[in-house]
């Protein structure tokens, strides 16, 4: 397995939710990945996202992993729940936060938080230390 | 377009009850799909939508499709 198949897979599974999108929360590039965004916020979800635009081979190895040939793919406590439409018929049936709350169990709420992850990729951050 | 999309899915799900296909945008390559058949009946969304693209990962693989929306339902 790849390093970078193996990094996408650590992060499925230690991220509660885990939303690879085009782009970031601050700069959506796709509007399926906003519908998806919007439908996690809409449930309260702590939303971990990857972007997969740095580097094309995010999306080969997580497609390959996945088996879901589009972005964004949402996981909840490590398995696929779905891609855009999914996720948004599931928030409106509330069967989303069904999920979301067998998964997360007794969290705290006020510790749900949103964040960027990163797997790789060409714009990985450089740090020169002089 | 639509009308070769609407051939693929009905080769996938012979006994579908409802079969349909829009061009969102009149563009040619942004979709929705709808399709509810018996054989969906027992698979979760995930499942359900993997056999869509499988029937469409032609359009899919070639760019014909630029986007798809999929909508599917289990049906007695």
């Amino acid at each position: 397995m790849s390093e970078l198949r193996e990094k996408i897979r650590e992060t499925i599974e230690s991220e509660p939710v885990v939303l690879f999108m085009k782009g970031t929360p601050e700069q959506v590039y796709c509007g399926n990945s906003g519908r998806a965004l919007e439908a996690l916020r809409s449930v309260g979800a702590p939303v971990t996202t990857v972007d997969v635009l740095p580097d094309p081979r995010i999306r080969q190895e997580l497609s390959a992993l996945s088996n879901w040939p589009t972005i964004p793919q949402v996981f909840v406590g490590g398995e696929l729940v779905g891609g855009a439409d999914i996720i948004q018929e599931l928030a409106e049936t509330g069967e989303l936060k069904q999920k979301l709350d067998a998964a997360l169990g007794d969290a705290n709420p006020d510790t749900r938080t949103e964040r960027v992850v990163q797997v790789g990729g060409t714009h990985t951050p450089f740090r020169f230390v002089p | 377009m639509s009308a070769r999309l609407e051939e693929l899915l009905r080769h996938a799900f012979p006994d579908a009850t409802e079969l349909s296909v829009s061009d969102r945008t009149g563009g040619g390559d942004h979709f929705q799909v709808t399709v509810a058949a018996p054989r969906f009946r027992d698979l979760s969304l995930v499942d359900q939508h993997r056999l869509v693209y499988d029937a469409l990962a032609k359009p899919l693989a070639d760019g014909t499709i630029h986007e798809l929306r999929i909508k599917t339902r289990g049906e007695r």
